[in-house]
């Protein structure tokens, strides 16, 4: 296309939006609108992420071991359970310290404390904590602790008890609530996009059907179908620009309340998420805002083209 | 120029023409006359292909105009200015950019359309009108802008469907006057009305119709 009509398109956009007046605002408004919730559902998968995460972060596997366990095997036992790929750290407590960290923890319990120091041995064994990198892969990890592998080396022998089979119904139960939460988060999404779009979809219609009679004298005119469509389709566009500023300049004072008064109970900072990933939100809302004004106006004005 | 032959059209019961045939020859004035619902708005809509005949075909320089593609159609349509009863013009643009519309519309350059639009926005008495929008108007005013948007590109037919339908006999005469003028320069007219008064005034060559019919044409009574 010659610049010259591109040009005379553009400037027909900018023209249509400002004489449009009242009309071109409604349209923003609504756009706004759409933005506004493509925006709170950014803020609402970051915070169930973050929760999801700190839930996750929770759950752990502890082997415990017997007293006399000697500390070469339970090494070498850490070491080949940090070769497992689903393994994302484990941490060694030996019989000293869970003895320290137990006394710690019953400083003000004054007959637990006497009853340990009648007993003089150290009653307590080492123990190691294992962090699995998603939670259903804890099941794999206490597989491993049964299967010939662990045998081999002998730590069948060492080892006490494993709190997952206890912890079992637990993990298996968060994690059907994660997979859940995150499939529901997914469905919710989806839908309140596709109602944002199709009354955005709906208002911009109804703004070019006021100019219905205008496509068509155009046409009688002898002006060619991009000639028409392309200053509606830019005015679209320019709806987009717009509601994209002004849902961040709405979100910038909103988040940063938030950030003042709600950071402990949602969990997650707003403010500094909003600033964070600034960038990004941006392009997420000027491309659909963009690109929801342009194709509307596309195919809204098609209707009226071919007739 | 312009061929009918045997053309009909018929919408679900009525009859809205009934087997015209006629031509018009390059540089003709010629005025279709007959009360409301003769058939003479669907006539010029079949010039434009706007319509498409029941029966008959419609020439344009010897092309069959309903059997173009739809890229030819606008090419077709920029060959010819249409002027309205209701005006048509573009109501969010002022009387300037009305005719420079038009004027892109064909791909004129910035310059051609600076230096035409003054020119012919003169010719219809509007040059104190440039920056108004069309509500800002009156009805004799909106007429000379649709004329002056009819005739920016020169085109070779001028389709006039009742110009004068909403105007006062001033304005009416003035009109009339514009649309002689234009023809006296060798622009071939189709002017059609209800108005006797108007054909008088004219004085060319009169077509009038009844119910679907071409019941006189002065060319052939001549």
């Amino acid at each position: 296309m010659p610049i010259t009509s591109l040009k005379r398109i553009i400037r027909g956009g900018f023209l249509n939006f400002k004489r449009s007046g009242l009309v071109s605002w409604a349209a923003v408004l609504v756009v706004t609108i759409t933005l506004s919730v493509i925006t709170l559902i950014i803020f609402l998968q970051a915070m169930l992420h973050f929760s999801l995460t700190q839930i996750k972060d929770k759950v752990d596997v502890t082997i415990y071991f017997t007293v006399n366990a000697p500390e070469d095997k339970i090494m070498s036992l850490k070491s080949s359970l940090e070769q497992l790929p689903e393994v994302a750290t484990v941490s060694y407590t030996s019989a000293s310290d869970a003895l320290k960290l137990f006394r710690d923890r019953h400083a003000s319990d004054y007959p637990t404390i006497q009853a340990l120091d009648e007993i003089g041995d150290n009653p307590l064994g080492a123990y190691l904590n294992v962090k699995a990198k998603e939670v259903s892969q804890y099941e794999n990890i206490a597989n491993f602790l049964k299967s010939d592998d662990s045998l081999m080396l002998g730590s069948s022998s060492i080892i006490d008890k494993v709190n997952y089979h206890q912890n079992k119904l637990i993990i298996d139960r968060l994690n059907t609530i994660i997979s859940g939460a995150q499939k529901l988060g997914f469905l919710i999404t989806l839908l309140l996009v596709i109602i944002s779009i199709i009354i955005t979809f709906n208002t911009i219609r109804l703004t070019i059907f006021i100019s219905k009679e205008e496509i068509g004298v155009m046409r009688l005119v002898g002006a060619s179908k991009m000639h028409v469509r392309g200053p509606f389709m830019i005015e679209g566009a320019i709806y987009g620009v717009v509601a994209t500023g002004i849902t961040l300049i709405l979100f910038w004072p909103a988040t940063a309340w938030l950030g003042r008064n709600m950071t402990d109970f949602l969990g997650i900072n707003m403010y500094n998420y909003f600033i964070s990933s600034f960038w990004q939100i941006f392009s997420i809302l000027l491309l659909s805002g963009v690109g929801l004004g342009i194709i509307s106006s596309f195919l809204a004005v098609r209707k009226y083209l071919n007739k | 120029m312009i061929y009918f032959n045997n053309v009909s059209k018929i919408y679900k019961d009525a009859t809205a023409l009934d087997d015209i045939t006629f031509t018009i020859e390059a540089g003709e004035f010629v005025s279709f006359v007959g009360h409301s619902g003769a058939g003479k708005t669907t006539l010029t809509k079949m010039i434009l292909a706007e319509e498409n005949p029941t029966e008959g075909t419609v020439f344009f320089e010897s092309i069959n105009v309903n059997k173009m593609k739809n890229n030819d159609l606008t090419k077709l349509r920029r060959r010819i200015g249409m002027v309205f009863q209701d005006y048509k013009l573009l109501s969010n643009k002022t009387a300037y950019e009305n005719i420079a519309f038009a004027m892109e519309a064909v791909g004129k350059t910035e310059e051609e359309i600076m230096s035409d639009v003054p020119h012919v926005l003169e010719l219809v008495d509007l040059s104190h009108r440039t920056m108004h929008f069309p509500s800002q108007m009156s009805g004799g005013e909106q007429q000379r802008l649709a004329i002056a948007r009819a005739i920016i590109n020169q085109p070779e037919l001028i389709i006039a469907d009742e110009p004068t339908g909403n105007l006062d006999p001033v304005n009416t005469h003035e009109i009339v006057q514009i649309l002689k003028k234009i023809n006296d320069l060798g622009t071939t007219v189709i002017l059609t009305t209800h108005n006797r008064g108007v054909i008088e005034s004219v004085g060319k060559r009169v077509i009038t119709m009844e119910n679907g019919k071409i019941i006189r044409d002065t060319k052939n009574n001549k």
